[in-house]
């Protein structure tokens, strides 16, 4: 498949936004039960929702790029029944409304304490709209994930794997940057954000480097004879019909070469997982913002990269018919 | 769930249909053009035609863009004084001074000296016209495109069969159960024959395809046989080896229909040695046999008038004459000829296994022998016996440029007549069949002047511009036995150039031999790229100067509808219209559209007024015509005689009340004649209720063996088809032939070759078919340059008029070179990469492609793709122009300098037929440091003034374009 | 319930590209146009075409074969392209099985087109909306056309006859019983589209000959011999013996 920007940016932004929300969430609620103690709600929880507000616009900005009738995106919620996508869709500025709620409850101190136990957590309002938020969050990383898994013939993709990835990757690159985040406006849960999105990091380097493995070993469901149905060991084709190119040379190739994808792929292999995770420890220990900032944001281009080869590594067998002009 | 977007409410306007013809290939389908508000919305077959029966090509479907193109002319325009021709520097002038600068030019030189004046033609579909006004005005240098097109394939079967393929006649597939092609280009012809080959695939008829390259209809062949180009003549020879080795020939069909038993003298101290014995002295027959050849009867064991109902010939043997001439039949001295023909030999040539061979010979013989066709239909022959039914045998054959476009095409040609004859398949059920004029007389009675007293000032030609020679008295030569034609057709060097020889037409003219010339008319060939051999070379010719600074052709008027290679060259550009601008005729005086079931002609009528101020070109020979008071185009008192070209269709006669014309359909004062009749002033309006095509269906009695069925003879002869009602037999052994080889031997009185062309045509015009390597071939060093190089045309283009077509050149934007991978893998070349091919004439890059359906020997690329930058109008980046390639520029107009002279033509011998398959290259791969473009390349051409835009994105919607104005 | 389809016979298709244009020539000035052309005149000309030809060489010389093969929209009797439209622009007509986009509903997200294995769907880069073969929807049902008219302009204008149109339902349509009788097959079965279109495989006609029909009784040979024939050489009886 050809890797279209808007894609790559509108899945690897949310992906960021909606794991952000989930550390943030994840503090808020291990606060109620004093597992942590509680932060700042403006300056933590208030500006955490923010900044994972802010790429959630900017995912679903970007997603605008990918439409060519950005005018009549409304009509996208219409076939939730069916559509992934339109799930999607409805889901994602659902999401972002949940957390809009949430952050502005901590910007505006609106926050009413619903119930406090004998132990003394506390069950603020903020925390029902959070969870409500939480639930979409994963919704929406199966949603997103389940636009590409569910397209059968595309097989690198057709896979729990990519629900699995896409919900790890995003968690994972959420909680960097909530390493980061806590780093300069709650030090104290540096260790929560660093360890775990080193846990999750580490899944993720499993689960992906499980699909690169099972990818790898994939063996074509359709061929050129099934293709056009002749039974033969030798097909080529000569002609696709068309010399200057169509919507099926353009959005289903990459137009590069094996070693550019080879690169690409070594590149976020390292730039994921291993390198965050030696900025995420050395982040943690010594608290520095900056190291956990780059952290994030290696690992954000090596998402960018990874999502390129998500794209590019996916075979559409309907390439079969436009192999030669 | 509700549907926005209603999928069936047709766009609203005022809709209309109107009925034309096609024009966007030479196959002249019937079309029917629906217009929006005026605007052509859809262009589809119409299904009440009898030539393409509904349905329509690529290029038909495409017609709209041919319309709308940008690169169409459409003011007349003359070259900016002092610039280069080929700069396409050119300012708008009006009509009346386009014709005024004609009318000067063209009334001094007809004065003077008309053969100063040569009009060359392409696809024209107007040579009765194109070739009346030549005639009119007195030039014998006229010729269309036949000559660098498929001439052999027309006069090798003319000269034997009386007929020939496509427009002529064709294989009745309706009724075939064998059907072998050869050597046939993607779309020669076109509608009929995919029409007619489905059928004949449906109905369980099996096909055999001889080709070097499997594609196009070669690809549904039941079975492919690859061969090495340029060898067919060693194959068909083989195959009649076999077919008479094995008696699988129809000897019943031989002995009456073909000169077969008759006998010839083979004593060489006799004066008619290699001639036929002859009971009478012959008389003059002018185009037709008298009936007076001799048989060797078997039950009196004596010579006898052949034909007699009582004398059953041999076909074989040497027999002695009364007064001690030895003579044998024409069939003996066939199969003497073969004999040397073996199978086993021809492998070695062709590349096909000799035991594919055998199974061919064997599976034509027992399908014509086994599966015979009876069919219920009483006729009577030329010499009065009756028949109750007419049989046939269902092998058929069809075959054109593959077979045409080699110097030894015209004998390849003629064994091929003569394997169809052996099969006895001429003009019977499932065989080859006529349509009408055809069949003709052998030659057919059409002659050109036979010397140069027949050009004279001020009067028209004495004779046609181009004919059929007889013998070599009918040469169109001078005292000295030099051409009298600009392009040395009907001379020694090409006696039979039936159709011309337009390729060599600027070289001669530039090399001043024979002469040179002063203005150039050229209509609608793109001389100046495809229809050239040797292309680069003919560009410099066309501006070519001479010492003096003036050009060495004076004068260049180009006819065009497009912004061709061609058209940057001229001094003057007339803009021509599209076809669906036009009145036009496909008539009965140049090649009709003909059934098997009867003669059919069509007309063209405008469906939208002409774009700017394009004029049709026919106004503009009537113009011309009447100014230049041309007698056939002026009345007595010198008065124009006819309106426009729709008035002179009308009432043009061939003589003064000769009642024929150029339509054959509603003559006669009210359209109740057909044919032959008066001139009806509404004709124009019943073709136009009719389809726009007249059909004339024959009683089935006269629908089969037309060349010996007396009542079909008798009709055609009635109506003016022919002048004669006798039979035309078979040539199997050609005198016609014979006669140029005695004169070049000098047995024979009357004109004689220069000595330089004695051993030539000695060689050449043998009464028998025979194999010998093409000239250009015999004449290449093939270790140097071993491999074969081929162009066709593919199905979705037509020559290079359709990379202006903006869907066609979405198809086949540029072309690549063909290439068996081991023969590319030898070089190193890439699939996909950049190669050099190269001959010893030039040499071209492009890209390869490796195919597993060529022959290894042979590279091929579609024709005409490629085109100069920014010709068409196209933008200068062009894929045509980057990527795409021309293979002409490999091939010669002229062969190296040998025994015949130094400027001789890369052609037949026989016929001038342009020699296009005959070239010889070596390939390469390419550096990686050169340019990833095609070579060579041209100067940009810029637009002409009155070119459309160059829309870089469009939508089009019933004439109206999204972006950009019309 | 109909389903109306395609049947491409690659027995007969010499690939003439008829198909192809003729197509566009209809569409682009009915309801699914103007079908947008980029670069008509310049460097990579481009545009939307709802059905291409395509050539395929099988085998190795000299067994090549070269298979002609038109490929369009096979509107299938599952969709794919169907379910995941977000807009409910792809849609699939009940009364004949037709799949059509609904260019006003479209959004041009591309979806559609990643969800058809057959790569069938083409964007419109001016509208930017999916559009695609409508079976010419807006000429089978149109009674100001003569009858036989109404059928898909490809169908029309196929100089082989290439394609069949009608009811793949339908037992006894022409093209059921072609699709029978021929060995009518679908592209890529293994996705379970059940795509309507079908297309008939290469038959090939041979001929055996016997080694008897070459020895012929009415070999024309035999009439070639002249007169009784001659005396043999050396004795025979005639010389030694009278009766």
């Amino acid at each position: 498949m050809h890797p279209a920007f808007s894609v790559i940016f509108l899945t690897t932004l949310i992906g960021v936004g909606q794991g952000l929300f989930l550390a943030i969430f994840t503090g808020h609620s291990y606060a109620a039960v004093q597992l942590v103690s509680a932060q700042d709600s403006v300056a933590f929880y208030g500006v955490g929702g923010l900044i994972a507000l802010l790429f959630l616009i900017g995912g679903l900005t970007a997603s605008f790029f990918h439409l060519g009738r950005p005018e009549r995106a409304w009509r996208a919620a219409a076939m939730w029944r069916t559509s992934w996508l339109s799930r999607e869709v409805i889901v994602l500025p659902s999401l972002m409304l949940l957390i809009l709620i949430y952050t502005a409850m901590q910007f505006l101190d609106l926050d009413t304490v619903l119930y406090t136990s004998e132990k003394g957590n506390v069950l603020h309002l903020s925390l029902i709209i959070g969870t409500l938020a939480a639930i979409a969050t994963f919704v929406l990383y199966i949603c997103t994930a389940m636009i590409y898994a569910t397209i059968k013939f595309i097989q690198e993709w057709a896979c729990a794997l990519t629900v699995v990835n896409y919900l790890l990757l995003g968690t994972a690159s959420g909680f960097t940057l909530a390493a980061a985040l806590s780093s300069a406006n709650a030090p104290e849960l540096i260790g929560l954000y660093g360890k775990w999105a080193i846990i999750i990091t580490a899944a993720a380097f499993f689960t992906r480097g499980g699909s690169l493995i099972r990818n790898a070993r994939i063996k074509p469901i359709s061929t050129m004879q099934t293709a056009i149905g002749v039974r033969h060991t030798k097909i080529q084709q000569k002609s696709m019909g068309m010399q200057g190119g169509s919507m099926n040379t353009r959005d289903f190739f990459h137009h590069k070469t094996a070693a550019f994808l080879k690169i690409i792929k070594w590149s976020f292999m390292i730039l994921v997982f291993p390198l965050p995770i030696i900025l995420l420890w050395t982040g943690v220990n010594s608290g520095s913002t900056s190291v956990l900032l780059g952290a994030f944001i290696i690992q954000y281009i090596g998402l960018i990269a990874e999502r390129w080869f998500f794209f590019a590594q996916a075979n559409h067998p309907q390439n079969l018919y436009y192999q030669t002009t | 769930m509700t549907v926005l977007h209603d999928p069936i409410q047709p766009p609203a306007g005022r809709i209309e249909t109107k009925n034309t013809t096609c024009y966007m290939c030479a196959c002249r389908c019937g079309i029917r053009v629906t217009l929006r508000d005026n605007e052509v919305r859809y262009i589809q077959g119409n299904p009440d035609h009898p030539l393409n029966q509904g349905v329509i090509c690529a290029k038909g479907a495409s017609g709209i863009m041919k319309q709308y193109s940008p690169a169409r002319l459409t003011k007349p325009l003359k070259r900016v004084e002092g610039a280069e021709r080929g700069a396409a520097q050119f300012e708008e002038i009006s009509w009346d001074e386009a014709f005024q600068i004609m009318e000067d030019r063209l009334s001094h030189l007809r004065e003077t000296d008309p053969k100063k004046f040569a009009l060359f033609t392409g696809r024209d579909q107007m040579q009765a016209l194109t070739g009346l006004f030549a005639k009119q005005f007195g030039t014998p240098n006229y010729a269309a495109h036949g000559g660098f097109c498929s001439v052999n394939m027309a006069a090798g079967m003319i000269y034997t069969i009386g007929g020939s393929f496509w427009e002529f006649g064709g294989p009745d597939l309706e009724r075939s159960k064998l059907f072998i092609m050869i050597g046939t280009a993607e779309d020669h012809h076109s509608n009929p024959m995919k029409i007619a080959l489905s059928k004949f695939k449906r109905d369980g008829g099996r096909f055999i395809s001889i080709n070097p390259v499997r594609t196009g209809y070669s690809a549904i062949a039941d079975e492919w046989v690859p061969i090495k180009p340029g060898t067919d003549g060693a194959l068909i020879l083989a195959l009649i080896h076999e077919l008479i080795k094995t008696g699988l020939y129809d000897r019943d069909f031989l002995v009456q229909y073909s000169n077969s038993a008759e006998l010839i003298s083979t004593d060489e101290a006799s004066d008619d040695f290699g001639l036929f014995v002859r009971t009478d002295i012959p008389q003059d027959t002018e185009c037709f046999e008298a009936q007076d050849r001799v048989w060797w009867d078997r039950t009196s064991d004596k010579p006898m008038h052949a034909r007699e109902e009582s004398v059953d010939p041999y076909l074989l043997g040497e027999f002695t004459m009364p007064d001690g001439r030895q003579v044998k039949p024409a069939f003996q001295l066939l199969k003497d000829r073969v004999e040397e023909y073996t199978p086993e030999w021809a492998a070695e040539v062709t590349g096909i296994p000799a035991e594919t061979i055998k199974t061919l010979a064997h599976e034509m013989g027992i399908t014509a022998r086994d599966e015979l066709i009876e069919l219920p239909i009483a006729w009577t022959d030329a010499w009065g016996k009756d028949h109750e039914t007419i049989t046939g045998n269902p092998v058929s054959f069809h075959a054109m440029r593959g077979l045409a476009a080699h110097s030894n095409g015209f004998q390849s040609i003629r064994a091929l007549s003569i394997l169809m004859s052996l099969l006895g398949t001429i003009d019977r059920p499932g065989g080859f069949r006529h349509k009408a004029p055809f069949p003709r007389p052998i030659p057919p009675c059409a002659k050109t002047p036979k010397g140069p007293e027949g050009v004279q000032p001020n009067t028209p030609l004495d004779g046609m511009p181009l004919g059929w020679p007889a013998e070599p008295n009918d040469l169109f030569v001078d005292d000295k036995g030099e051409p009298v034609r600009i392009d040395k057709a009907f001379s020694w060097e090409h006696p039979l150039s039936a159709h011309g020889l337009m390729h060599n037409a600027i070289t001669n003219a530039v090399n001043k031999d024979p002469y040179d010339i002063d203005t150039l008319l050229i209509f609608m060939a793109n001389m100046a790229w495809n229809s050239s051999m040797n292309t680069d070379e003919v560009r410099k010719m066309l501006n070519d100067k001479n010492e003096d600074g003036s050009f060495k052709i004076p004068f260049l008027i180009v006819a065009d509808a497009f912004q061709s290679e061609m058209s940057a060259y001229a001094d003057l550009l007339l803009p021509d219209t599209t076809y669906l601008e036009r009145h036009d005729v496909m008539s009965m005086l140049d090649r009709p559209i003909s059934e098997f079931d009867g003669p059919v002609d069509s007309v063209r009528i405008p469906v939208v007024p002409p774009t700017g101020e394009c004029k049709p070109f026919q106004e503009v020979l009537i113009e011309m015509g009447s100014r230049l008071k041309l007698p056939a185009f002026t009345n007595e008192d010198g008065t124009r005689k006819f309106r426009d070209y729709p008035d002179f269709v009308v009432n043009y006669e061939t003589a003064p009340g000769s009642g024929i014309g150029f339509l054959s359909g509603w003559r006669g004062k009210g359209g109740e004649k057909f044919m032959k009749g008066e001139p009806n002033p509404n004709q124009w309006e019943m073709y136009e209720k009719n389809n726009c095509v007249y059909h004339h269906h024959l009683p089935k009695s006269f629908q089969y063996m037309r060349n010996w069925n007396r009542g079909y003879l008798k009709w055609s002869q009635e109506h003016g088809l022919q002048r004669y009602a006798e039979p035309i037999n078979i040539h199997i052994y050609s005198e016609v032939l014979m006669k140029f080889r005695l004169a070049a031997q000098g047995k024979l009185e009357g004109k004689q070759p220069p000595e330089r062309l004695r051993k030539r045509v000695d060689e050449n015009f043998d009464p028998l078919p025979f194999y010998a390597e093409p000239l250009e071939v015999q004449l290449t060093d093939k270790q140097k340059y071993p491999l074969a190089a081929l162009t066709q045309r593919p199905m979705a283009m037509y020559h290079s008029w359709d990379s202006q077509n903006a869907w066609l050149r979405q198809i086949h934007a540029h072309n690549y070179m063909y290439i068996h991978p081991s023969t590319a893998q030898a070089q190193d070349i890439e699939d996909g990469g950049w190669m050099w091919a190269e001959s010893m004439h030039g040499k071209v890059r492009c890209m390869a492609r490796y195919s597993e359906a060529v022959e290894p020997g042979t590279i091929w690329t579609w024709n005409a793709i490629g085109k100069a930058s920014g010709a068409w109008n196209l933008d200068g980046n062009a894929n045509e122009a980057k990527k795409g390639f021309l293979l002409n520029h490999l091939i010669a107009e002229e062969l190296p300098k040998n025994e015949c002279g130094e400027h001789i033509s890369n052609s037949d011998p026989v016929t001038g037929q342009a020699g296009w398959y005959d070239v010889r290259v070596r390939v390469y791969k390419a550096k990686d440091d050169e340019p990833k473009e095609t070579y060579p390349q041209f100067d940009e051409m810029p637009a002409v003034p009155g070119t459309g835009e160059r829309r870089k994105k469009q939508g089009f919607f019933a004439g109206m374009f999204t972006k950009g104005a019309k | 319930m109909t389903q109306l389809a395609l049947v491409i016979d690659l027995n007969v298709c010499v690939g003439c590209h008829a198909c192809v244009t003729s197509c566009k020539e209809w569409n682009t000035s009915g309801p699914a146009g103007f079908m947008t052309d980029e670069n008509p005149y310049g460097k990579d000309p481009t545009g939307t075409f709802f059905n291409r030809v395509q050539t395929y060489e099988i085998g190795e010389f000299p067994k090549t074969e070269t298979l002609h093969f038109p490929k369009s929209c096979l509107h299938c009797e599952d969709a794919p392209c169907v379910p995941v439209c977000p807009t409910g622009a792809s849609y699939k007509r009940e009364q004949d099985g037709i799949v059509l986009v609904d260019y006003d509903k479209c959004v041009g997200c591309r979806y559609c087109t990643w969800a058809c294995p057959y790569g069938a769907r083409e964007i419109d880069e001016d509208q930017k909306v999916m559009k695609k073969c409508t079976l010419c929807v807006d000429r089978i049902y149109d009674e100001s056309l003569p009858e036989a008219e109404r059928k898909p302009a490809c169908v029309l204008a196929c100089p082989t006859s290439a394609r069949l149109f009608g009811d793949v339902h339908d037992p006894e349509s022409d093209v059921s019983v072609t699709i029978r009788e021929e060995g009518g097959y679908q592209l890529m079965p293994e996705w379970g589209t059940h795509p309507s279109n079908h297309y008939l495989p290469r038959r090939k006609t041979r001929m055996h000959i016997h080694e008897d029909e070459l020895q012929r009784a009415d070999n024309p040979l035999n009439k070639e011999q002249r007169g009784p024939s001659g005396p043999v050489e050396g004795t025979t009886l005639d010389d030694s013996t009278s009766w």
